[in-house]
This record gives structure tokens, sequence and C-alpha cells, in this order.
């Protein structure tokens, strides 16, 4: 592969970059810095990806490594609107309980799981649940779910109390929960 | 619930199981919380049902995290 072809085929992976470095990082100037970041990572040293399988995977393994850095880097902004974007609500108070604490409703069964979650239909919902999270919640649920971080490394990262981020991520569940419930799961 | 049932410490409503069920995806929960859990599963229709549903979630987004390759 001649330098030139490399160049190309990574300039088209961009696109593809942008909309997790988006997806993630819910800011568009912060997603530009870090997918050409990692393209200008991947263009210093393109002998690192021979011999591997895949360019897309080679660099979606660097972006992730630009976005941790992003998100440390403005760990104040990431956080800035923590607590402010639903405070007052309790996700759980979405689901009707009764008074004694019993569900009002029995949650419903989500039937045969195993066969949607592989079809691309399904994907596509999860993926709109996941851009309607609000920012901060979002950041912090793909902290978890994309970057894999653990609950410990997002707190040292972002300089977040514990109970802050466990109850960022407990709304993020829950909404995601009914945004499934209503998108996927009632309409089969 | 019974409310004598509510003298005993392993007892816990619905709606506390479901926030230890959302809980356990982000941290470990302590051991009297993980036993209370276990014990309530056995006597509730409801919440076994709402845990399929957070176990799916959880599959989802592992098929999620993969899922980008192919597109």
């Amino acid at each position: 592969m001649s330098a030139t072809d490399f160049e190309q085929q990574l300039v088209a992976q961009r696109g593809y970059l942008m909309r997790f470095a988006r997806l993630q990082l819910r800011n568009d100037a912060w997603a530009e810095d870090a997918v050409s970041e990692t393209l200008l990572a991947a263009l210093a040293k393109p002998q690192a990806f021979e011999g591997r399988s895949q360019l897309k995977t080679w660099l979606v393994g660097i972006l992730k490594h630009k976005i941790i850095d992003s998100l440390r880097q403005r760990q104040r902004e990431v956080v800035l609107d923590s607590g402010s974007e639903d405070d007052s609500f309790d996700p759980l108070e979405h689901i009707a309980f009764k008074d004694d604490g019993h569900f009002a409703q029995r949650p419903s069964d989500w039937g045969n799981p195993e066969q949607d979650l592989n079809s691309r239909q399904f994907m596509a919902v999860l993926d709109a649940c996941t851009e309607k999270l609000p920012p901060m919640q979002a950041r912090l649920f793909l902290m978890r779910e994309w970057l894999e971080l653990s609950s410990d490394e997002i707190c040292k990262e972002l300089g977040l109390t514990a109970t802050n981020l466990y109850v960022q991520l407990h709304r993020a569940r829950l909404r995601l929960r009914e945004c499934l419930e209503l998108n996927w799961f009632a309409s089969r | 619930m019974n409310p004598l049932l509510r003298k005993f410490p392993l007892m816990r409503s619905c709606k506390e199981v479901a926030a230890l069920v959302v809980a356990r995806e982000d941290r470990e929960l302590p051991a009297t919380e993980r036993v209370a859990l276990r014990v309530h599963m056995v006597m509730c229709k409801a919440c076994p049902v709402f845990e399929r549903q957070m176990l799916t979630m959880r599959n989802a987004m592992k098929q999620w995290r993969h899922y980008g390759g192919s597109d």
C-alpha cells in the first residue's frame, strides 16, 4: 500500500469516527479535535497498523484514547451542569410504584431479546435512545459502556464523587430503559 | 407487602429492589443488599421481569459496542 493510499483510506474513515466522537463528547468542536488527533496519530505511524486486520478497529482504538484525554482536559465542562439537568426528577418515578413500594403495573416482558439484539433495526433504536440522553448523562454513560471505564476510573478522570456518578448513571440507565420500552419492545 | 415482613432486615420493596438492580450495573453491592435482592427475587413476580430487562440492556450494549464495526 502506498503512502497516499493509506492517507485516502484514513480520510475515508473520518465520518465514521466523527459519529462516535460526537455521541460520546456531545460537542462538535471537541469531536473534531479528537478525530483530527486520531488521524494525525495514525498518519504519524502507519507501521503500527501493519498486520492488523481492520483499519476501522485500529482507528477506533486510537480515538478512544484521544476521547479520554479530551474528557480529562475538559473535566470541568464535562460535568459542569452536573445535577442541573433533571435534578428534581426521580427516574424511578417514571415507573409507577404503589405506596407500599410494589410495581403498580408489572414491567413488560421484553420477549426473546437474543434474536432482536442481532437486528440492525434494534441497534438503530438503541443508537437513537442513547443520542437522546441529556449531554452529561450521555457522556458518563458512554464512558462506562463504550469506553468501558470502571466507575472508579471515571471518578478519577473527572474529579467526580462516586455518589454523583451513580446518580447520573442511574438516571441514564432508566431513561434508556424507558426509551427502549417505548420505541422497540412495546411496538413489536 | 405484609407489614409483619417489614420487620425482617432482609425485606425490600420492589422499588428498592429496582434501584439495586440498576445500581448493580455500575457498582458492587454490599453483601447484605445482594442477599436481600436474592430473597426478594424468589418471592416476587414483577422484579425478575425488571431484572431481565436490565440484563437485556447489558447484552445490548455489549453488542452495540461491536456493531459500529459493520457500519
